[in-house]
């Protein structure tokens, strides 16, 4: 049985949207976007509302000259590489960190940093390098395990670093301003740790509703309603429905260590170029870790596979049925680009859950 | 500089090609079947039948591979007793003799091997079945604490069972005999790397006298399948492929465990896709259902047997599922080993 409240949210905003030519709202977060799909709540919104993905995946928006990097370490024979499941089918020039794996590469996929520096302790021969990357969710359990592997004075341990900021790329996209956004939807685990009141420059600056949301499906409901109970009222407000998680100040102790380890910096995004202070970087006393510097690195320059369009679809300039290699070339069987190989992709939630194309 | 896209006989095989998922399917139908395919192995079944002039038998085998060798609620041993004997039950047979060929790694503890000889012993006991031959090989040490088990077995086909997806009909009601994938959750929990606590067990266990009770029953029983690697989903998808009608699933029907789906939700995975060994799928004629289901209701492994959804003629055939908000989505196979997210 649908729960009455439910079936109650959804008809108001129906009703509301009734009212208005086109809304279109943001989900910011990955989690939110295949939340929508999974749950049936994206089917069950009201034809005028346009649902737009952004740049919230972490794979997503990684740059194709990481990936490259990523994969040319892996082919070292010292050097395990540890990281999440989902950046091991990413394609790169020369292949994925799985295909590399086949033909003998030590790729480990871990759930967490700590297992990678479990498995540093364990084995000291050999170098094991963690792909930081994610956003404020991720990086405090990577500051962490440095922090850890710095007090256990552990010399095979490093970490890739690729993590990113939200707002910092809720603010590029707003100010280059080729989407139409009339609010955001914004990410529930980031804001456990950043905490409401660091939106308030999106709504202050750029005059966009605002509403920190979970992922349950009333939950979700209930943001939507709230985001279109602002636009239609024309009203830009922070508001969140989120609260028995995120509090106004979030989570200090992770900020602290983000503080400790990280310091700003710019990070290259995948099709949106370079962004000022989007990015963390390892603080000077903590570059030992830093896998760029210590195996002589080099991130090459940022490009889209031949005829993909994933750098359009995290920001929302397209849907993933505009790009004529979904569902065609590009599946989740042999993904051309990110947004398809992702759990979290806008592209593989299309493909996985929507019917006809969305 | 070649795109991603291009294949090649430089190819190489991926983990993924062995997750029972799309990858897997596809391995098969192009590489495999062109070579080897006929009449026995065609309907790539859980097992053949085969006719003997004493009548027909089902034959299977299957190679287990589990990391970590033990883990929540079973081990490998137990695995491959109760897999071997459910490929052979889903076709409607009765299991009565298997093979063990155990290929161990040098380093592997006595006392571990002593607990999963132990655990077969237990599992074949439990489903009434012999270990009838056997092979036990060592290699050279790899990973270590390695050992994978490769089965054979044979069973009798019971009398005047037809199981098939031709039977299928639109109206037909899928039944699942118990909660999902705690099997494929507890297995990872207790994965190096990827370890967490948790109170899942693994449900494997031998399915052969629930699936016995239920086609006794004469009740239209028409297809049977237990949703291993891929999960429900793969069934279904299965299902839907064969068939050509279009399968409707309601989520709030599906029984799973609330630490089972909380704990898919944290790792970002869907409870559809993850792997059983211990439950069965079941086509049957409405007008029988609550039969079946009350027989498997009053067998220890069946206990929380519901009805999930139906056959239906909507075209094209898909797998949709009315989610528990009243929204619709598709269902779809997953594409290889559903791995964790990110965040």
């Amino acid at each position: 049985m649908v729960q009455t409240g439910i079936r109650q949210t959804i008809s108001q905003i129906a009703g509301i949207c009734k009212q208005l030519d086109q809304v279109s709202l943001m989900e910011v977060c990955g989690t939110h976007t295949v939340s929508l799909f999974r749950s049936g709540v994206k089917s069950q919104l009201p034809a005028n509302m346009r649902m737009i993905s952004g740049p919230g995946c972490p794979v997503c928006v990684t740059s194709q000259g990481y990936i490259d990097a990523v994969c040319e370490l892996a082919t070292r024979e010292d050097v395990a590489i540890c990281t999440y499941g989902d950046m091991i089918r990413v394609p790169g020039r020369t292949g994925s960190l799985e295909q590399l794996r086949g033909q003998g590469a030590d790729v480990k996929v871990v759930y967490s940093v700590r297992d990678a520096l479990g498995l540093a302790e364990k084995n000291p021969e050999r170098k094991f390098v963690f792909l930081a990357v994610g956003f404020e969710t991720t990086a405090p359990a990577t500051a962490a395990a440095v922090l850890e592997a710095d007090g256990k004075n552990l010399i095979n341990f490093y970490v890739l670093m690729c993590h990113k900021l939200v707002i910092p790329a809720m603010s590029a996209l707003l100010s280059a301003g080729d989407v139409p956004i009339d609010g955001f939807i914004c990410p529930g685990h980031v804001s456990v740790v950043i905490g409401v009141q660091a939106y308030e420059p999106i709504v202050e600056n750029y005059g966009k509703p605002c509403v920190i949301v979970g992922f349950e499906p009333a939950q979700m409901l209930v943001g939507i309603l709230h985001l279109v109970r602002q636009v239609a009222q024309g009203q830009a407000r922070l508001e969140n429905v989120y609260d028995v998680a995120v509090t106004d100040e979030g989570n200090k102790i992770a900020q602290q260590l983000l503080e400790q380890v990280f310091e700003p910096g710019q990070a290259i995004w995948r099709a949106m170029g370079t962004i000022p202070a989007s990015g963390l970087e390892l603080r000077k006393r903590y570059k030992r870790f830093d896998a760029l510097a210590q195996f002589d690195l080099t991130i090459g320059p940022d490009y889209d596979p031949p005829g993909c369009r994933c750098g359009e679809v995290i920001q929302g300039k397209v849907e993933p049925n505009s790009c004529s290699l979904f569902g065609m070339e590009c599946t989740p069987i042999r993904p051309i680009g990110p947004c398809m190989v992702s759990s979290e992709g806008t592209c593989a939630a299309w493909y996985k859950y929507g019917r006809h194309g969305g | 500089m070649s795109t991603p896209t291009e294949t090649s006989q430089d190819e190489k095989i991926v983990l993924a090609h062995g997750g029972g998922g799309e990858l897997t399917r596809r391995l098969v139908a192009e590489r495999i079947m062109p070579k080897l395919g006929n009449k026995l192995l065609n309907p790539l079944t859980d097992s053949a039948v085969l006719t003997t002039n004493k009548g027909q038998i089902s034959f299977t085998t299957d190679a287990y591979v589990v990391q970590p060798l033990e883990f929540p609620g079973g081990d490998i041993g137990r695995l491959a007793v109760c897999g071997t004997v459910n490929d052979l039950a889903v076709m409607g047979a009765f299991p009565k003799v298997i093979s063990l060929a155990l290929v161990i790694e040098e380093g592997l503890s006595l006392s571990v091997l002593d607990r999963i000889v132990d655990s077969i012993a237990d599992a074949a006991k439990e489903a009434e079945v012999i270990v009838a031959t056997g092979d036990t090989k060592v290699i050279e040490h790899r990973q270590g604490d390695g050992m994978t088990i490769t089965t054979a077995g044979v069973g009798e086909m019971l009398e005047g069972i037809e199981l098939s997806t031709e039977r299928i009909t639109p109206g037909d009601v899928i039944i699942v005999t118990g909660n999902i994938a705690d099997h494929g959750l507890a297995v990872m929990s207790a994965r190096e790397g990827l370890a967490f606590e948790t109170e899942l067990e693994s449900d494997v266990a031998p399915l052969n006298h629930l699936i016995g009770g239920m086609l006794k029953q004469g009740a239209e029983l028409k297809f049977l399948r237990d949703p291993t690697r891929g999960g429900l989903a793969g069934v279904l998808a299965d299902l839907a492929e064969d068939t050509g009608y279009s399968v409707e699933i309601e989520e709030d029907k599906i029984p799973v465990s609330r630490i089972a789906r909380h704990t898919a939700e944290l790792l970002g995975l869907d409870v559809l896709t993850v792997a059983n060994e211990g439950k069965c799928v079941a086509v049957v004629s409405e007008h029988d259902a609550d039969r079946v289901l009350k027989t498997c209701c009053e067998h220890r492994y069946g206990k929380n047997a519901a009805v999930i959804g139906r056959i239906t003629e909507s075209a094209p055939p898909l797998v949709e599922l009315i989610t528990r908000s009243g929204g619709r989505r598709l269902v779809q196979r997953p594409y290889g080993e559903e791995l964790p997210r990110i965040c």
